[in-house]
């Protein structure tokens, strides 16, 4: 038994060298690693986003065993982990292309892997398993630290932050040794920002209103801003290999983003502070610089597009080309259009803390997020399989990646829409007319527009949980057996 | 494209904007934070001191800022006994760490941040729900205490689950919960009437 506990590293290690492939650079490896738990994490996260949709339709369900705030906690917590698995994996499978030369430090990189993993695992763990503890510090350190989004303990937060050093580490020193370039000053100054934010996240304080100013430094200055700028590098880069696209036109695109994101994004933080406590100012501050958040995505949009236009959409892998596209436009519809509808304080006052949110959250973090790292897990399972093709005419004309594409599509647009209309209707009904008194919150939730909003809500999780099932079936099968090999790209004009 | 592209759609260019832009956005940023943070300090105007759960609070309209604010009245100490600032200090505290604990926050929502399965809290404490002032107290001690044999469903089925408070954990919550409700929220949420509006209209 001793010895069989001792050797779990060991074997778990070697379960995940079974994914290196010939065909990979030493950073690959290690991405692919990264994109292993973030599939698995992905299908948690929707697994528990169904639990949660259940209990809103039968609140009985699983009562006492998996409740709501357990169910919802490890739902936005496997998305923010499984999001962060996919951008650190992206980066370590493109660094070695973009420096020139091996990354440094590499084995420490592999260490940080796992002892993130085991983190993350045990973490989970006690989510499920002791899930809350007393109002004591001690359950702060270990169990649960009870802020939405950075719920792990303290204890963890140190360990991110660590394996977060590991990967700068690996990052910076691979640049400095090899060659920089914009992608990389801009990425390595943006993972500062990462890991510094998250900082501001790891302290208690009794008072209520400074604890969620800094709470939303880490959630909105990640999610609005370091976040879209690392995507701003991800996607520079995929462009360049993608489609052909210049470097000196991706770069200088990469340069008006990351001024137009941070010129919007810092400030438009202030669109978190009208309702906490905080001075008035931050209407005027958040309400001007959150309507110019779309601002950047839209830019985006039309770079991806144009990009993709001038090169006459060929490209050398069409999963993933047809998911960066889906990227611009769910960035751009989900935090753009979503985030703009209700980002106005005077509409605020009536939609903050509704399932307007929730409508928001939903096609924002998938559009923005997810879309993108699927389009690398593409890019990953094509030079894992030997750079094969993944273009036009594969296998049964590639119906698996495209229907998974389509029913995830549908699916989370169908949840937004779902949640949008129960958001409306708390809006009115709670908030407008019941004052937001629990009377109020109740008649809302007891509408029947809400509960059929629940139900559509909960149609269109499972249309997503089949679109995830069915992307996952077609990573680890596209390519296989594939002789082709796929077309070389020039640099174009 | 011409040889020579004009100075502004150069890479260099915007390279330069994106380092000002970023800085200058991070030096506002940081400026307004220190703004913030002295006028959000507890026993200000905005957040109240612990020991304002020795007192009445409301949330009424007030014409002159044409938006709901907290009113502080007169002594009405918490559990019948007046509290020093550190003694209300102690229990808020316990209050907020067990709202932290129990992880309240992936039902319900705070100042309007959180999940959305359950009621804010933000003004639970004035909530007509607890019928009279005189009632409150032991009905929220009960409720937390043991949510599950005295659910306050209204109809929906919704029932929150035992938690396994402590006296003094909940308590703690209830002091919480007083003192957030004095915190003044920029008229958030708009057109709330407390239990007392509803005693005297």
């Amino acid at each position: 038994m001793i010895y069989s506990v001792a050797a779990l590293p060991h074997r778990i290690a070697g379960a995940f060298d079974a994914l290196d492939s010939p065909h990979l650079n030493g950073g690959q490896q290690l991405a692919v690693k990264y994109f292993a738990v973030a599939v698995v994490l992905f299908l948690a996260q929707v697994l528990f986003g169904m639990l949660s949709g259940i209990q809103f339709v039968a609140p009985g369900f699983l009562h006492g065993i998996l409740d709501f705030n357990v169910n919802r906690m490890v739902h936005i917590n496997a998305m923010v982990v499984w999001l962060l698995y996919g951008f650190i994996g992206s980066i370590y499978w493109f660094l070695e292309d973009e420096s020139g030369t091996e990354i440094a430090g590499l084995k420490w990189g592999n260490v940080a892997f796992y002892v993130l993993t085991a983190a993350v695992t045990v973490v989970v763990l006690v989510y499920l398993l002791i899930q809350t503890g007393p109002g004591k510090d001690a359950s702060i350190w270990f169990i649960n630290e009870g802020r939405e989004y950075i719920e792990a303990p303290r204890w963890a937060d140190i360990g991110i932050v660590a394996v977060m050093l590991v990967f700068f580490y690996n990052v910076a020193g691979t640049f400095m040794k090899g060659r920089w370039s914009g992608i990389a000053g801009v990425l390595t100054l943006d993972l500062v920002a990462l890991a510094g934010l998250y900082v501001a996240g790891m302290f208690y304080l009794t008072n209520i209103t400074a604890d969620q100013y800094w709470w939303w430094w880490v959630i909105h200055l990640w999610v609005e801003a370091t976040w879209e700028v690392l995507v701003g590098c991800i996607m520079a880069w995929s462009l360049m290999h993608l489609l052909g696209a210049r470097r000196k036109i991706v770069q200088t695109w990469l340069y008006i983003e990351v001024a137009l994101m941070f010129g919007s994004g810092i400030l438009g933080l202030g669109h978190h502070y009208f309702w906490i406590g905080t001075p008035d100012y931050w209407f005027s501050i958040g309400g001007f610089f959150s309507a110019l958040e779309p601002i950047p995505l839209v830019a985006m949009v039309v770079h991806s597009v144009y990009d993709a236009g001038v090169h006459n959409f060929r490209s050398r892998n069409h999963p993933a080309l047809a998911w960066i596209i889906a990227h611009t436009f769910g960035n751009f519809l989900g935090a753009g259009v979503w985030g703009f509808m209700h980002t106005l304080p005077q509409i605020n006052l009536y939609t903050h803390g509704t399932q307007w949110s929730a409508s928001h959250g939903h096609l924002a973090f998938f559009g923005a997020y997810a879309t993108i790292n699927i389009a690398f897990f593409y890019l990953a399972a094509q030079k894992w399989r030997g750079d094969v093709w993944m273009g036009g005419d594969l296998p049964g004309n590639g119906w698996k990646w495209k229907w998974a594409l389509a029913l995830l599509n549908l699916g989370v647009m169908g949840m937004t829409v779902a949640l949008l209309i129960a958001g409306y209707e708390q809006s009115f009904v709670e908030r407008a007319v019941g004052g937001s008194t629990w009377e109020g919150y109740f008649a809302a939730q007891n509408q029947v527009w809400f509960k059929q909003a629940m139900h559509w809500r909960l149609l269109f999780g499972l249309v997503t949980t089949g679109g995830v099932v069915l992307l996952v079936w077609d990573l680890l099968t596209i390519g296989k057996g594939e002789s082709r090999k796929a077309p070389t790209l020039s640099e174009a004009a | 494209m011409s040889a020579n592209p004009p100075r502004w759609s150069s890479e260099d260019f915007w390279k330069k904007v994106a380092i000002w832009v970023t800085a200058g956005s991070f030096v506002i940023l940081i400026v307004l934070t220190f703004d913030t943070l002295s006028k959000t300090s507890v026993g200000g105007q905005r957040v109240r001191s612990y020991s304002v759960i020795n007192q009445e609070i409301d949330y009424r309209f007030d014409d002159k800022q044409n938006r709901y604010a907290p009113v502080i009245g007169k002594d009405e100490p918490l559990f019948g006994k007046p509290l020093s600032e550190a003694e209300a200090e102690t229990l808020v505290d316990l209050g907020k760490k067990t709202v932290q604990t129990k992880n309240c926050m992936n039902c319900h929502t705070l100042l309007g941040n959180g999940a959305y399965y359950a009621p804010d809290l933000t003004k639970a404490w004035l909530d007509p729900g607890w019928i009279s002032a005189a009632s409150r107290e032991t009905l929220m001690l009960t409720f937390l205490k043991d949510p599950e044999r005295n659910a306050r469903t209204f109809g929906s089925g919704r029932v929150m689950p035992n938690l396994g408070l402590t006296d003094e954990e909940a308590r703690g919550v209830v002091a919480f919960l007083k003192w957030m409700s004095a915190i003044d929220t920029n008229g958030f949420p708009h057109n709330f009437k407390t239990l007392n509006a509803q005693v005297q209209p």
